[in-house]
């Protein structure tokens, strides 16, 4: 039976709270805009390598270059009105104790070090653009393991972050891509060497605390060969009510035999345009999970993706999505099955509210050769009032004849019957919309990691209460 | 004090239809009252509107419990203080564990949170009277249930309510004969040792020859046209409900 589900409560609705602001020092602050003198003075300040600058000032001229996508949901983005680099402080601290108090007490509100003594091998911390955190268990730095925030690792390992910086994702691949080249800062640096399998997961913390900000992490992680490692993402803010832009660019570098499960789960506030490119290269044999819950911000957009470049190499996204009012959540996946023998398995769960759009847009795509290649799509959505819209937009190129691709979709409405009848037996609406929406999570939370879960569940009933009332 | 429901010149309709016409009741702790009527007479709306189902407007009259009118409560409250319905077509929930479900409504009317061991030992007591398969526990609820599994299902809710007044809307549908004997057990088995109200709505004489009702009231076009004692039911079995109509008019 279940369990772990069971044993929440409803008492503690509403008492978390990210809506703070952490009074930090702010050695720099730039004024929002955005120019080459910028894009340079970034890469001053972090006393980066030439090669870094010329990309970085390569990416801003694509940047320049590309119109804004002419699909999916609407950006109004005023690209003058963002602030390119925040720096709250400049410790790299390896213990809690070492950041500055206010810093430290806002990962404590978070619960970020509770966490890492619970179920965390490791922790990267990214306030704004600069980590200010990172720590790994000892005996997997022993064996070699690199866990911390990407500036840090372009100083200590220049000549493995050249190896693969922007290779997955260049910075012709998007706008947001390029841009991301062009101002990036902050983000995590993972290593795993052969063989090397790492029991619990890894997590970062991203947090954005400044008003009109831009947020530009860049993330790689390598896992060698038969190697595993379980990599986790929180992400929060507090309200503004000006717009703010995370705009994330992730490289999964998955060499043979090697698994990797990269979780993200999203709650950014309601003001944050949140516009990444996930990628992840799949060699022999691997195997990628990409896991979302994407429950905040203003607009989303993020479509995981995976180049299964190996034969056996196989993916998974699992993504749940949550659009309420004023928010657009245009969440997907792409597969690229380059091999023979590649797997593939998409679900996507979303839920629409309080006018709410959610969106499913994916791409799979067999190429000519890839014999015997596999994937499966499945899109359930839930629609719990009548001023709220789903969408689902799947698309398949098949140019190999022994292949199979299927695709399976549901579409479900709260209906006021199911309200009366669990109201009837004394649950309030909130309470019984809950664990309608919880229902129909059911059958993907057993493949959430299970104290994510928890958190998850947690923040969907938060999120229900927010917005409780009347339907 | 005794528990008191009382219906008084109760009014209502949806979208513009009036369903129910002037309807005046009352039901005391220790009373089973059996509402008959022929289909479409009102007799499921005048229990859903004592219920709360927000869909019903009502135009007039009120619903007391003890004397406070509960008209204005949702649905929610009226089951923290009391009431109870067996729905007629109860609803699925897809991927809401019957378990995890009945515990949720056990600690809110208890007031209390129980272990997880203990409370499948106190539900699968229960269970087996009503010998609903413990299996079914591990189910989403109502899910695939055949429509007696599901009425079953209503009278186990009721009993770890254990409300202070029971509507139970046309409990014999869908139950086979060994399965209604077990579904009145249980009813008569609450209603003595609690002394709870009971109404029972019913198209059929079935369930009244199982748990007898000491009135009997016959609802019409919105209203209740006559009331009597438990030979009542047993004349409307012989004759139907024509006859009543014609004396009507």
């Amino acid at each position: 039976m279940d369990k772990g589900k069971d044993e929440l409560k409803f008492d503690n609705l509403g008492k978390e709270n990210y809506n703070f602001v952490t009074k930090a020092k702010y050695p720099h602050v730039f004024e929002p805009g955005l120019s080459r003198e910028v894009v340079e003075e970034i890469s001053e300040i972090k006393k980066e390598p030439e090669w870094m600058k010329r990309l970085r000032l390569k990416s801003y001229e694509i940047f320049i270059s590309k119109p804004m996508p002419n699909w999916g949901p609407p950006l109004d983005i005023d690209f003058d009105k963002i602030r390119y680099y925040v720096l709250p402080d400049e410790i790299k601290a390896r213990k809690w104790e070492e950041l500055p108090e206010e810093i430290r007490k806002t990962y404590e509100i978070l619960g970020v070090p509770e966490a890492e003594r619970k179920y965390l091998s490791g922790t990267v911390a990214v306030l704004d653009s600069e980590g200010v955190y990172y720590n790994i268990k000892k005996n997997l730095e022993e064996k070699g393991v690199i866990m911390m925030d990407m500036d840090s690792a372009l100083k200590k390992y220049p000549d493995i972050i050249k190896q693969y910086f922007m290779q997955l994702v260049p910075p012709s691949d998007n706008k947001f891509a390029a841009l991301n080249g062009a101002v990036w800062s902050g983000g995590t640096f993972i290593y795993v060497p052969e063989n090397v399998k790492i029991d619990l997961p890894l997590m970062a913390y991203f947090r954005m605390n400044m008003v009109s900000e831009g947020q530009f992490e860049h993330t790689i992680i390598i896992a060698e060969k038969n190697s595993y490692v379980s990599y986790i993402e929180g992400c929060t803010a507090p309200i503004y009510n000006e717009n703010s832009l995370h705009s994330a660019v992730v490289e999964v570098y998955v060499k043979e035999g090697a698994h990797v499960k990269f979780t993200t789960v999203q709650n950014w506030s309601k003001d944050i345009y949140n516009l990444n490119t996930e990628r992840a290269k799949v060699e022999k044999n691997g195997r990628i999970e990409w896991v979302g819950g994407s429950l905040g911000s203003k607009v989303t957009m993020l479509y995981p993706s995976s180049y299964l470049v190996g034969e056996n190499a196989s993916s998974s996204n699992l993504n749940i999505s949550f659009a309420s009012d004023g928010t657009w959540k245009d969440n997907g996946a792409k597969v690229l099955h380059l091999a023979p023998n590649t797997s593939s398995k998409i679900i996507s769960k979303s839920i629409s509210m309080k006018g709410g759009v959610s969106v499913y847009r994916g791409l799979v795509r067999v190429n000519k050769g890839a014999v015997n290649s596999k994937s499966h799509t499945q899109c359930d959505t839930l629609i719990l009032d009548d001023q709220s819209t789903n969408y689902t937009f799947p698309h398949n190129e098949v140019l190999e004849n022994s292949a199979t691709v299927t695709h399976e979709a549901s579409a479900g409405k709260i209906g006021e019957e199911q309200l009366f009848y669990l109201m009837s037996r004394g649950l309030s609406e909130d309470e019984s919309r809950a664990l309608i929406v919880l229902g129909f999570l059911d059958d993907v939370m057993k493949e959430i990691p299970l104290e994510f879960s928890i958190e998850l569940n947690r923040l969907i009933r938060v999120k229900l209460k927010e917005l409780g009332g009347t339907g | 004090m005794e528990d008191v429901l009382e219906i008084k010149d109760l009014v209502a309709e949806i979208d513009g239809k009036k369903i129910l016409d002037g309807v005046n009741l009352i039901i005391k702790k220790g009373e089973i009252h059996a509402i008959m009527g022929p289909n479409g007479s009102g007799k499921s709306t005048l229990a859903r509107i004592i219920m709360g189902d927000f869909r019903y407007k009502i135009k007039s009259g009120d619903i007391t419990l003890n004397g406070k009118s509960i008209k204005e409560l949702p649905p929610e409250e009226r089951s923290k203080l009391g009431i109870f319905m067996s729905f007629q077509q109860p609803i699925e929930v897809s991927g809401l564990k019957l378990f995890t479900y009945l515990k949720t409504i056990y600690s809110i009317h208890n007031n209390q949170n129980i272990s997880f061991q203990d409370f499948i030992k106190y539900i699968q007591e229960k269970a087996n009277n009503l010998k609903i398969d413990s299996s079914m526990l591990s189910r989403n609820l109502n899910e695939g249930f055949s429509g007696g599994e599901r009425k079953k299902i209503e009278i186990l809710q009721m009993l770890l309510i254990k409300p202070k007044f029971s509507i139970i809307d046309e409990i014999d549908s869908g139950l086979d004969v060994d399965s209604l004997e077990l579904v009145a057990k249980s009813i008569n088995d609450i209603y003595k040792n609690e002394s709870i109200g009971i109404i029972l709505i019913t198209h059929y004489m079935r369930i009244l020859k199982y748990v007898k009702p000491s009135y009997v009231h016959v609802l019409m076009d919105g209203k209740i046209v006559k009331s009597g004692d438990y030979s009542l039911a047993l004349e409307i079995e012989e004759k139907g409900y024509e006859w009543i109509r014609e004396k009507m008019n």
